[in-house]
């Protein structure tokens, strides 16, 4: 159809070809050709998620489930422990393989989280410390968060190969923008009056940053880690494409068989794996004042613990 | 009883001395500087020609060893500019800020916070406490910065809240405490690491009238106790009238006048003070010597003067005081020093000295 002789002025896109999308793809085949430079990388991560998942299918399903009521008690409180409890029990009884499915995933978003946080933390601190930062950051986020999954899933799979590891890195690009988002605007939103205060009494940066910018942006950090653990966990559908084992692998076969039922509690699943997560890391992001100003060991099992062992006389302040 | 000033040594060192200090704001601040030392542009010329904002215009004071100097000025006239030059929040454009004869200018950074921990305390108009810490934590903060053990800085830190009359309240949060509550924390959090100075930027401004009065005399009692040198800014007369020794009124940027309170609300320079002191009561602030006249002066309008039956006032008598004395007499109040008399007051300049009117 191009036909460079009569370039029509009204509609010229159709007869001009710069040639990107086959420039492009040569990066395939450099991704293809470099994957020893990434071989130590991989390793590093494909044993992080080996152990991750060793250990969350060493424990015994009961054993898990207690902890992570544990945890979500100390988070969240007792209420919304026992919801995330009876969410899960939910979860194990609605398929004899769904408990071990989920481990794989809750193991894959784990290791994947933690990279974000990793990276994450800082270069949102970053961005909310520099404006020219945030405004070179701020197309590239967007970029990661909306450009489809796929477009960049080849040349991942070219780079590491088929496999948890690349799992791990498409989820990643997938989920790291919100918590470097919020972060940012966490520190950007802390009171100048109170920085300024800090200053005024001899802080250095230093102090500044860790006694007040950052215990003040936590609510919005966690609000970060929330976010991007909910992305992780959409993202795993996808992921199981390039072999990712899991819940997320259960509905892209049950799909493949038109199996509705098994796609419905493989989706359910992955479901309940977010309510449980979002209930916890809300909870962990409550501010002093809603928390009453109890201090986290004040509350939950461990206060418990402690007032059973007389070294936590129960606050008298009303909650 | 209300709280007292505290009378001045006669000390005469400057504790806070600044000479000739500017603030200009924007990106080309340097050449409007250059060009206001040159050719002596206005503040409105600077800022059609550079784009810049005059937040301090050729600023010279000094505060003398436990003097509160106060700096009086409607929002916008640089005021909380001109403080923060005091410990280097702003820097200036031009000019000096000495504390205790030292150019802060030339502190390296580390000497700098050094002496923001140590020398200075500084309480904010809107309190800016932080809300994550508790009162005591709040109070702490000067010397936690500083690496103080914990327990040294709680035990001191509890004598400061203990100062300001808070105890029982040093585990709990500010969100918790009402407004006056809070700014009291402020004054605490700004005396616990003993400092010399304390900067105080309208620290009453955002409480209600009878808080506003309460604090500022459980002010004038600590102040009176620790003798600390203070820069009080507010923009409220009164305030600074009650709480200063001197005054300085600011306006776009400049101080117009430094004087005594009696000095600003008698001998204003121009209009613009002249129209701030109007409604200033002259009660407790102007003297016997201000409005009386020369026994001279008063024979020649109305002829010799048989003082026997006339009250005596002294040379520093307030007028609140000669109104006293005038009430039950129709006679004029004659003004002695070691016993000679050498000046009278009558009803009438006494009525006019209350307008604040010279006869």
């Amino acid at each position: 159809m191009a036909d460079k002789e009569s370039v029509n002025l009204l509609s010229p896109f159709r007869s001009i070809d710069f040639g990107i999308a086959d420039w492009a793809d040569g990066i395939k085949n450099w991704a293809a050709e470099n994957r020893d430079v990434v071989q130590p990388i991989k390793w590093f991560v494909n044993d992080l998620i080996v152990t991750v998942e060793a250990i969350m299918h060493a424990i015994p399903p009961v054993a898990m489930l207690g902890l992570i009521f544990l945890l979500a008690w100390q988070a969240a409180g007792v209420r919304v422990a026992a919801f995330v409890a009876c969410c899960l029990i939910f979860l194990g009884l609605s398929d004899p393989y769904a408990w071990g499915l989920a481990m794989t995933t809750l193991a894959v978003v784990t290791t994947s989280v933690a990279i974000c946080v990793f990276f994450g933390l800082p270069l949102g601190l970053l961005a909310g410390k520099s404006d020219r930062f945030e405004i070179a950051i701020r197309p590239v986020l967007d970029t990661m968060q909306t450009i489809p999954a796929f477009v960049y899933l080849v040349p991942v799979v070219m780079l590491i190969g088929i496999g948890n590891v690349s799992g791990v890195i498409v989820t990643v690009v997938f989920a790291l923008p919100p918590i470097i988002r919020l972060t940012s605007l966490g520190i950007r939103q802390v009171d100048v009056s109170v920085v300024e205060a800090a200053r005024a009494f001899g802080s250095s940066p230093r102090q500044i940053l860790f006694k007040v910018e950052l215990p003040l942006a936590t609510p919005s950090i966690m609000a970060g880690l929330n976010q991007t653990i909910m992305m992780a966990l959409s993202v795993v559908v996808i992921a199981s494409l390039i072999a990712v084992k899991g819940l997320g692998n259960e509905v892209l076969r049950a799909m493949g068989r038109l199996d509705a039922g098994k796609a419905l509690v493989g989706g359910f699943g992955i479901v309940v794996l977010a309510i449980v997560l979002d209930r916890i890391t809300q909870g962990l992001g409550r501010t002093g004042r809603e928390r009453g100003h109890r201090h986290w060991w004040q509350g939950g099992p461990v206060g418990l613990c402690l007032r059973l062992l007389g070294k936590n006389p129960k606050e008298t302040s009303p909650v | 009883m209300p709280a007292e000033k505290s009378q001045l040594s006669n000390n005469t060192d400057a504790v806070i001395e600044c000479r000739h200090l500017w603030k200009i704001f924007g990106d080309r601040s340097a050449d409007a500087m250059q060009a206001v030392q040159n050719e002596g542009l206005s503040k409105n010329e600077i800022r059609d020609k550079y784009r810049c904002v005059v937040g301090v215009q050729d600023a010279s004071f000094s505060v003398g060893e436990g003097e509160v100097f106060c700096i009086m000025g409607l929002s916008g006239s640089g005021k909380s500019t001109l403080i923060r030059h005091i410990n280097l929040l702003i820097e200036p454009t031009y000019g000096e800020v000495l504390i205790e004869g030292q150019d802060i200018s030339q502190l390296g950074t580390l000497e700098l916070r050094a002496l923001r921990s140590t020398k200075i305390g500084m309480v904010f108009q809107n309190m800016a406490l932080m809300p994550h810490r508790t009162v005591r934590d709040n109070v702490a903060f000067a010397l936690e910065v500083r690496g103080i053990d914990r327990d040294v800085r709680y035990q001191t830190a509890d004598q400061a809240i203990e100062t300001v009359e808070l105890q029982g309240w040093n585990d709990r949060y500010p969100d918790e405490l009402s407004g006056g509550m809070q700014q009291r924390v402020g004054l605490a959090r700004a005396i616990a690491a003993d400092p010399h100075i304390l900067l105080m930027d309208e620290p009453f401004s955002a409480l209600d009238p009878l808080i506003r009065r309460q604090l500022q005399d459980q002010f004038l009692t600590l102040s009176a106790e620790m003798k600390k040198t203070t820069l009080f800014i507010t923009h409220d007369l009164d305030e600074a009238i009650r709480i200063g020794h001197r005054i300085a009124i600011m306006k776009d940027g400049a101080l117009v006048q430094i004087g005594t309170p009696e000095e600003i609300v008698t001998d204003p320079v121009d209009e613009y003070v002249a129209d701030f002191v109007a409604g200033i009561s002259k009660l407790q602030l102007v003297t016997a010597q201000k409005v009386m006249q020369s026994i001279e002066q008063y024979e020649n309008s109305y002829g010799p003067l048989n003082s026997t039956d006339c009250p005596v006032a002294k040379l520093d008598d307030s007028l609140d005081h000669l109104v006293d004395l005038s009430i039950d007499t129709d006679h004029p109040i004659i003004v002695k020093q070691d016993d000679t008399v050498i000046g009278v007051v009558s009803k009438r300049t006494l009525l006019r000295g209350i307008q604040g009117k010279q006869e």
